[in-house]
Formats: C-alpha cells, structure tokens, sequence
C-alpha cells in the first residue's frame, strides 16, 4: 500500500514520493519563465473559478427546481409572452462569447492590442446585453407585468435580474483584467483572462438555460 | 490529479508589516484562523448565555432577568432567545470555529502549503462573515427585537411580518440578510479549502497520506459549496415575499387576527422547507465533520497507533458527505409531504448511520491495544466518541417515519441534535484547541484546569440531554416559551428544573475555559519543543508560533502517511511525515544528530 | 511528552473516565427500563404498532449503547499507557470491515423496512367510507373544529367572514345551504370505535395537530387540505398541542380531544350544535 511503510526495510523503498507535488524550489518559479509566476498557482486559479461556477449553479438550480415546484402547486399561472428583445440580447451575448474567445487567444499569441480591443468589446457587449435585458424589463411594466404581477412574473424578474447581476460582477473582473498591473503576481495576466473567459462563458450558457427555462415554462 | 506545488519563494507574499497588515486585514491564513475562532469564541458564549436565560425563564418564569423590559419574560422573547440560540450557535460557532478556524490555520501547514490558494479571498471570508454576525445580532436592537421563527424560519411565520408576531419586522428582515451574507462568506471560504488542497499540496503529500482532518475539512467545504447557494437562494425569496409582494412560499386566503391577507396568493411553505433542509443536513455534517476528523487524528496520536483503517475512515466520510445531500426530507417527515418520498427519505437515512458506525468502530479499534496518554484534548476527542455514539443512535428513531408521529418537534429532537451536533462538534472544537493551544500561541493551556473543565462539562451535558429524551417520549413539545399552556406538562416541571440546573453549572464551568484560554495566551507555560505532542503531521515540525510562510522557505517533503506510529523498529514510537527513510530508520540526520523530533 | 502522561498517572484518570461511562451506561439503562417519564398509553391500535416498532428501535439502540459505552470504557482503562512501551502495530482488518459494514447495513435497513407497515396504516391508506369527518381549523392560538352536519357536507368557508369577536372563528358562510347545519367547536368530540377522518387547514401560519395518546401528529399548513384518520379505542379526554412553532402564543395553543361511547357523543353533538 502506497505511503505505508511497516518495516525499516520498506521505509526505504518508499523514497519514492508518488503523485504528490514538485519540489521546493528556491530559484525563483518554474524553469523557462523567470518573472515569479507558478504553475501550481495558475491551476489553482482554473480550479478556483470551477469550484465558484459549482456553487453558483447550486444557486440557480435551486431557483430552477423552485419555479418547477411552484408552477406545479398551483392553478394561478398566467404565462405572459417574453419580450422579443431577449432574442436580440442573446445573441449579443453569444456574439460576446465568441469576442472575449478571440481576445483569449489573441494574448496568447502575444497580440496585445487586439487583446485589449477584443477585451473591451466583449465588456462592450455585455454592457448592451445588462442594457437590452433593462429594456425587456421596461416592455414588460408597460404592459403592466410586474415582479408580483404572477409568480410567472416573479420569476421572469428574479432569473434575469440576477443573472444580470452575476453578468456585471463578469464585466468588473474583464475591467480588472484589463487595467491592474500583472507585476509581480502569482500569475498572468494570460491566467486572469483565462479565468475571466471560463466565468463569462457559463454567464452565456447559464442564460441560454434560463431562457430555454423561461420559454419552456410558460 | 497533478499536485506539483512549487514553494516559490517569490510567489509567497512578504511578510507583512504594521499593525493593520498583520493583525487586522492581514492576508496570513494563521491570522485569518485565529480571527474566525474568537469570532467563535465571542459567539458562543453569547449563544449560551441566551440559552441560560431561556432555561432560567423556562423553570422559574417569576425571575427577574436582564434585557427583559418590564420585569418578566415574555413569549416572544423567549422565542427571540431560541431563535437566536439556535442561529447564533449553528452559524457562528459550529460552521466557523471547526472549519473555518482550524481548517484555515492548520490545513495549508498540514499539506505543507505555505498558505492558501487565495489569501485575498480569505481575508476578505472572514470580514464578510463579521459583518454578517453584526447584522444579526442588530436584529436584537431594532423596533420589535429578534425574530421568533426559530433558526429554521418556516413561512408564512418568517414572511408575513409583525402582524404575525414581534421580531417579525425589521428583526426578521435582518435576520435573513445577516443569513445571504454568512452564505456569501461560506462559498468563498469553501473555494479556498477546496483549491488549497487540491493544487497546492507539498511533494510527496498524496491524497492517501493526508491526515484525516485534511480530508474532513475538504469534504465539508465540497458540502459547503454545493449547499450554501441553496440557502442563498431561499433567502432571496423569502425576502422578495417580505418586502415585494411576491408569493413564492405565501399562499391566499390567510386571514391573521380578523384581517384577511389579499396580497399573497398561491405560495407553498413547504417549498421553503425543501430549500432550507436540502441546505440544512448538509450543514450539521458540516457541523459534525471536521469534528470526526480531530477526533481520529487525536485517538490515534495519543494511543500511539496508526488509525484503524485509514482507507475506510475516508470512504466513510465520502460516504456521509454524499449522503448527507439525498436526506433533507426526514426533516419533513410530518410537513405535508407526499408519505411515499418520505419512506424513501427514510431509508436513505437508515442508511447514513452505516459509514458513522463504521467510523465509531474504527475508532474503539484504534485505542484497541494502544498506549493511552490522557492529555486533556485525547479525553475531549474520547468524549466525543461516547457523545457520537449517544447522539447518532437517538437518530435511529427519528429516521423512521412512524415513530417520528410521536416524536417529530418534540424534546426528543432537541436531545439527538445537541448531543450530536451541538455537544460533540463542541468537544471537537475543545479537543482541537487543547491540542493545537500551544502551536498557535507557543504556550500551553493549564492541563489541571483543562481536566476540571473536561470532566465537568462531560458530566453536565449528559445531565441536560438525556433527560430530554423522556421528555420528547413523554409528548413534551419544543419550542415552548411556557410550561403552564398544555396541561399534561406539569409532571415534567420537575425534570426540566434538572435539566436547568445542570445547564447553569456547565454553562458556568466554561467560564474556567475561558479563564484558562485567556490567560494562557500571556502567562500560559511556554511552549519551548516544536513536537511536545510526539505527533507526526507537519505542524509539528515547525516552530510555535510558525513563522509568516510556516516552513521559512523549507517547504517540506513527505515521505509516509499521518499516522506512523509504534512502527516495529523504528528508533521512537512515532514518525514524523517529513523525516526522510534515513532519518527515520536512524533517528539521526544527514551529518549524524538526533533528529530534532 | 516526554515526563507527563504515559506513566503511571494515567491510571486513575483511565478508571474514572472508565467509572464515568459505566455509570452513564447504568443510569441511562436503568431509567429506560424504569420509564418514569414514558409515552401515555395509546388509544388507537395502530399506536400500538408504532410502539412496538419503537420497543423493537430502543432494543438496538439499547444493546448498541451499551455495548459501545462499556467497550470504549474497557478499552480506555485496559489500554491506558504504561512507561514507555509501544503500542501495537496494526492498521486496520478488511474482514471485520466487511463483516461490521454487513451487518449494520442489514440492521438498520431492516429495522427501517419493519417499521414501514405501520406509516403505511396511517399514511399510503385513505379513510375508509362512512368514517365520521371533522374539519380541523388552526390558527394563532385556538383549533376550532367543524362537523359537517345531518346533511354530511360542509359549507363554504370565505376568509373575509372570518371573525373571532363575532363568533365565527372559522370563516363560515351561514348563507350557503351546506354550512346551514355545520357544527363548530372549539374542542373535537368523537365516539368510540368509529374511525375518524380530520381534514386539516391553517388560516394563517403552519401549526400541527398532535395529540400523543393517539401516537399522531400532522403539520396544518396554509393553502392546503391535509387528511389523517385514525379509530379510538378507548373513552376519555386527550389534550390536543401545537408541535409547530406559530407565534407567541404557540405554548398555549391546546385543545381536547374527548372520545364517548356513541350516545355520549350523539348528545354531546347535538348539545353543541344547539349553542351555535
């Protein structure tokens, strides 16, 4: 059994240390990169992001099987039909997708003007994606759909809003990305736009869920 | 899984300096640690002083006790004790001082990182954890007092506001923001845990030879990240029903002294409690896990024995970890809920106690022909086996739907979850602290005051729980602010008088802790060995207190697992995890002196 | 440590840790054997059935209480450290693992299996036909109970009717020609034998219906009809209490549950519709 040594003679041939880790290094980061960056840290921040993309589904899953419940228990759900502007923010949000993609692999080649093009343009377009979801907000009300209008409603309010919400809190990490200086950190600035780009996309793909919920549900 | 954690001494953030750096906002894990377990500290003795005050009023409701204006305590204050008690204990206590405490100070030395995977995020898990404790206890100080909807909070009682009852209001409404807020704080600390164990273990420091209470403080924080949403997202809603009309868990028709509720309509209050407990059983294996995970790692360094199935303890915390998320509905047993799911819910449950008996007869197989050193932490980690055993068998009448007719919501509920969760995790947490007293602080907490402390406190929570048992068998409900309403009560007076005075003399017996933590960190005997324990993980193979980065740039290799003890041959009963083969084998180092154990 | 326990000191810690756990076996065995504070004994045959299950429970548990304590006070005070020696070497034994693991899944799946048949009688049964119906009404801090009448159905029920000071606690539509001969009382009146079926509703909050002589309890929730049913078996007055937490007032939320041998019962309706 590996790690377990019952005899002196077997605690010698464990030298071996398995799996586990590299060695301490004291010469200032792994081989080949020179600037204090560490590979260990820059899975850690990939590994960070998933962990936090699990629970924030956890979140919106628990809203998920809520709103199947609810709609479920009751006779008093009114569908209300969704505003066709959310067609149109989707696909600025696809498109956006596909943009902070393009300026992922852009740094990588080392092109960092079209990086930081690329890069405000997806912020860019997740600005009008939070304006065009104001503006089905806007549709709504004036049809006189409100947050308590129906539970329908009170969904349709509580999904977006705090979808948009999560999508800001991306577009302040794209700002960041762009503007801090990666001097002296545990990682590039290649790693925060990695990270950057992996919350984006479940951003994207958590709303093409929840309209397809939305629709799905009326 | 690759693990390869380079120490670059470059990647470590530099010592920090000034007083705000170091002791406030400061990013060290140790600190952080320390910071989470005083926040525990203040909490719990606020949690038991609030239960004091209700086990005073419960038996003597003539008494004259503080902050009750007017003289005498009325219900609904009582029930803004209970609510409390019960918020307080669970949040602040039970999922920080265990976790986020000890977990944050010794998880990253255990694994020999030289800290965790997000120092920022840290930091700032503990001041967002602050402020939600602020929040909650302001729920104290506004118009109408604390809310009275006990810790579980069911709609439409925690969402129609004050006219339903006092503490209802604004109390209520800061309750469940202080509540989203500790979420907050708990998925970001999970993160951290998670990561840090994951991507930043030492060489040689595999999954298999981490020591078991890495592996508990991992399993409760995966817990914690897919459970804490959950909970974040009931209280939204509830809020939303609250202060924006909406019905999520409110139905119409309600009519509350007279008035008839038009502004809610088509709500279920047991979409609440299938929110709140999918979150909730998570949370007491949250409660109860890092527990387990002290507990092992003491009965094996104080027997002087490697643990009793290594393999098998970890399979069972996997185990409780993955059952804990398909048990809610026991909690809902009695709700309303569809009988067919509950029986499944029940078996399910049934279930769970398999990998806790398996971890208690692992554990009695550990002492099994061992060498015992009584240190006052090994009689708290043996007490917690006793209280385990105790606490998890009344679980088996819970769990079966039929006998919880008689049960559910009775004293016999308040027994199982203080003896399992609330007693042992409590004796987790001592056991924890006695251990790991003269690491942090570099002195030694008083043995002789430690053992007083141990034996009264044993004895005193076994004299306030098990009689609780009869009272529950007896019909005896929970949650009542008053004997005098139901009358077949009266015969159990006498009982609930016992139960109050042991709580007073046990409740007053920590206050011996207290004085022994406190003066112990200034005039406490000096912790002059890095290993006085004998142990073998690597904390103690560092200085006491550790230096900012633990290892002073010498981040260790690991070449055995955690629990190399009475190792046929080896020079001493023990061997650390960081002693190279030779070293081992010898007991002498590379240039030939004694290994500095 | 080098010069503190592991010697002969631990000797006497050893025995009083060892004294402390027999003890809390013994007095803890012997006050369940004793039961001086015990279940009332049931009036309903499926409360019998539940406490056997529960007899059948606290025998496991009890064997296994006791056995765990005594081991791990045998254990503490037989392995307790003596000077130097070391301990035994062993890591652990995959047979008694596998063998433990078995048969703690076969006890406690079985007894959870044993115990179905009996919250299969209350729960996956409906009320049999010609069963005597009272609708249970909860609310902050009074049960009112309704019989529904020589006509057997029950009347309409409208929130805005609600009023306590007028006498009409439950809501009742006078005008509606069901709820004419409607009974409302603030205590449940039931014969003997006969099996009851309790359909349950709460106007405001969720509060539940327990009555421990029956060995029964159910959560009254807003918005929705529960029905329970259960047959007395024996005459007498049984309080009925709240078991969930509803307000200030919860402590004091009883009422009774009075079982009368027919003609008692026959009386006593008439007697309270009289006093509507």
């Amino acid at each position: 059994m590996p790690g377990v040594a019952t005899t002196t003679e077997e605690i010698e041939l464990q030298i071996d240390p398995g799996r586990g880790g590299g060695a301490a290094i004291r010469d200032g980061g792994d081989p080949g990169r020179g600037d204090g960056q560490s590979p260990a840290y820059q899975r850690a921040s990939i590994t960070g992001i998933t962990l936090a993309l699990g629970g924030i589904l956890m979140f919106f899953l628990a809203l998920t099987s809520s709103y199947i419940v609810r709609r479920g228990v009751t006779t008093d759900w009114q569908a209300f039909p969704l505003p066709r502007v959310l067609w149109a923010n989707t696909a600025v949000l696809l498109l956006s997708s596909f943009t902070i993609e393009m300026a992922r692999r852009a740094l990588g080649r080392g092109a960092v003007a079209a990086f930081r093009n690329l890069w405000a343009l997806t912020s860019g377009l997740g600005l009008i994606f939070v304006g065009g979801q104001l503006l089905a907000w806007r549709e709504l009300r004036a049809e006189g759909v409100f947050l308590s209008t129906n539970p329908s409603s009170s969904f349709f309010y509580v999904l977006t809003a705090l979808h948009g919400l999560h999508l800001l809190g991306g577009i302040v990490a794209l700002a960041y990305v762009a503007l801090r200086s990666w001097q002296g950190s545990k990682v590039g600035r290649a790693t925060g736009a990695e990270v950057a780009a992996i919350y984006w996309h479940f951003m994207d793909g958590l709303w093409v869920f929840l309209l397809l919920l939305l629709t799905l549900g009326r | 899984m690759a693990s390869h954690a380079e120490a670059v001494h470059a990647h470590v953030h530099s010592a920090p300096t000034g007083f705000i750096r170091k002791y406030i906002f400061s990013l060290d894990h140790k600190v952080i640690g320390i910071q989470y377990y005083f926040l525990a500290l203040f909490s719990v003795f606020l949690g038991m002083s609030l239960s004091l005050l209700m086990r005073i009023h419960l038996v003597w409701p003539a008494i004259h006790l503080p902050f009750t204006p007017g003289g005498q305590m009325t219900p609904e204050q009582y029930l803004a004790l209970l609510t409390m008690h019960g918020t307080i204990m669970v949040f602040m206590v039970l999922t920080t001082a265990p976790q986020s405490g000890f977990g944050n100070y010794f998880l990253p030395i255990q694994i020999g990182a030289e800290d965790m995977a997000f120092p920022v995020l840290n930091m700032l898990s503990f001041w967002t954890t602050f402020v939600s404790l602020v929040v909650m206890v302001a729920a104290f100080f506004v118009s109408g007092g604390a809310p009275i909807g006990g810790w579980t909070s069911y709609p439409p009682l925690s969402a129609l506001g004050e006219i339903v009852g006092p503490g209802q209001g604004a109390g209520q409404t800061l309750w469940i923001v202080g509540l989203a807020i500790f979420c907050a704080a708990s998925l970001l600390g999970a993160i951290n845990f998670i990561t840090t164990t994951i991507d930043l273990r030492a060489k040689g420091m595999t999954l298999m030879r981490m020591p078991l209470t890495v592996w508990a403080w991992l399993i409760t924080a995966v817990l914690g990240l897919l459970a804490f949403g959950v909970l974040l997202a009931a209280c939204a809603l509830l809020l939303l029903d609250r202060t924006a009309g909406t019905s999520f868990f409110v139905p119409g028709g309600l009519v509350v002294t007279d008035q008839v509720i038009t502004w809610h309509k088509g709500g279920s209050p047991i979409l609440w409690q299938h929110l709140f407990w999918f979150f909730g059983h998570p949370e007491v294996y949250i409660a109860i896990l890092p527990g387990m995970g002290v507990a092992s790692h003491l009965l094996s360094t104080f027997s002087r024995k490697p643990i009793f199935g290594y393999r098998a303890m970890v399979y069972a915390m996997l185990s409780i970890g993955f059952l804990g998320f398909t048990v809610w509905g026991h909690h809902m047993f009695i709700s309303g809920m569809s009988p067919y799911s509950a029986f499944a819910f029940s078996m399910l449950t049934m279930s769970i106690g398999v990998p806790s008996a398996i971890k208690t007869f692992n554990w009695l197989g550990t002492l099994w022909g061992g060498q015992i050193r009584f240190t006052t932490s090994m009689l708290f980690a043996l007490g917690f086996v006793s209280l385990f055993v105790s606490g998890g068998l009344s679980g088996l009448f819970l769990a079966q739907p039929a006998i919880d007719l008689a049960l559910h919501d009775t004293y016999f509920v308040v027994a199982h979850f203080h003896l399992i969760m609330g007693v042992a995790a409590i004796f987790g947490i001592f056991a924890a602290t006695y251990f790991w007293f003269p690491k942090m602080f570099g002195r030694f907490l008083n043995e002789g005051i430690g053992k007083v402390h141990f034996w009264l406190t044993f004895i005193g929570v076994y004299c306030i729980f098990m009689p609780m048992h009869f009272l529950g068998i007896a019909g005896h409900p929970r949650r009542y602010a008053d004997l005098t309403g139901v009358q077949y009560l009266s015969s159990l007076i006498p009982v609930q008088r016992f139960i109050s005075i042991a709580a007073f003399i046990t409740i007053g017996s920590q206050l011996l802790f207290l004085f022994n933590f406190l003066w112990s960190l200034w005039g406490g005997k000096k912790a002059t060995e890095m290993n006085p324990w004998e142990a073998t993980t690597l904390e103690w193979s560092i200085p006491s207190p550790p230096p900012f980065d633990n290892f002073a740039g010498h981040v260790p290799t690991v070449y055995r697992g955690p629990y190399e003890f009475a190792v046929p041959g080896a020079p001493h009963d023990y061997i650390p995890q960081n002693l190279t083969p030779a070293e081992a084998a010898t007991g002498l180092t590379a240039s030939g002196a004694p290994v500095k154990a | 440590m080098r010069k503190r326990s592991g010697c002969k000191g631990s000797t006497p810690v050893a025995a009083a840790f060892a004294v402390a756990l027999v003890a809390l076996t013994v007095i803890t065995t012997y006050l369940f054997v004793v039961k001086p504070w015990w279940f009332p004994k049931s009036i309903t045959d499926v409360g019998n059935e539940i406490d056997a299950q529960f007899m059948r429970t606290l025998w496991i548990t009890g064997i296994i209480f006791i056995l765990a304590q005594l081991i791990l006070a045998w254990v503490i005070f037989r392995y307790r450290a003596h000077g130097r020696e070391r301990a035994s070497h062993f890591e652990g034994n995959a047979a008694m693992e596998i063998i433990w693991t078995i048969a703690t899944v076969v006890l406690f799946v079985g007894l959870g299996l044993y115990g179905e048949d009996a919250w299969a009688k209350v729960h996956y049964q409906p009320a049999a036909a010609g069963d005597l119906q009272v609708e249970v009404t909860a609310q902050q801090f009074a049960w009112n109970f309704r019989y529904p009448g020589a006509d057997g159905k029950f009347g309409r029920i409208k929130p805005e009717l609600v009023s306590a000071s007028t006498g009409n606690p439950v809501g009742l539509d006078r005008t509606d020609p069901d709820g004419k001969d409607d009974v409302v009382s603030p205590i449940i009146g039931v014969p003997v034998n006969r099996e009851v079926e309790l359909i349950l509703r709460s106007q405001d909050v969720t509060h539940s219906f327990f009555v421990r002589e029956l060995r029964l309890k159910q959560d009254a929730v807003p918005g929705m009809l529960i029905h329970i049913h259960f047959t007395p078996t024996e005459v007498g007055d049984y309080e009925i209490a709240c078991a969930e937490l509803c307000g200030l007032g919860h402590y004091r939320m009883r009422s009774l549950l009075r079982v009368m041998s027919q003609d008692d019962y026959d009386r006593w309706l008439k007697d309270t519709a009289a006093n509507q």
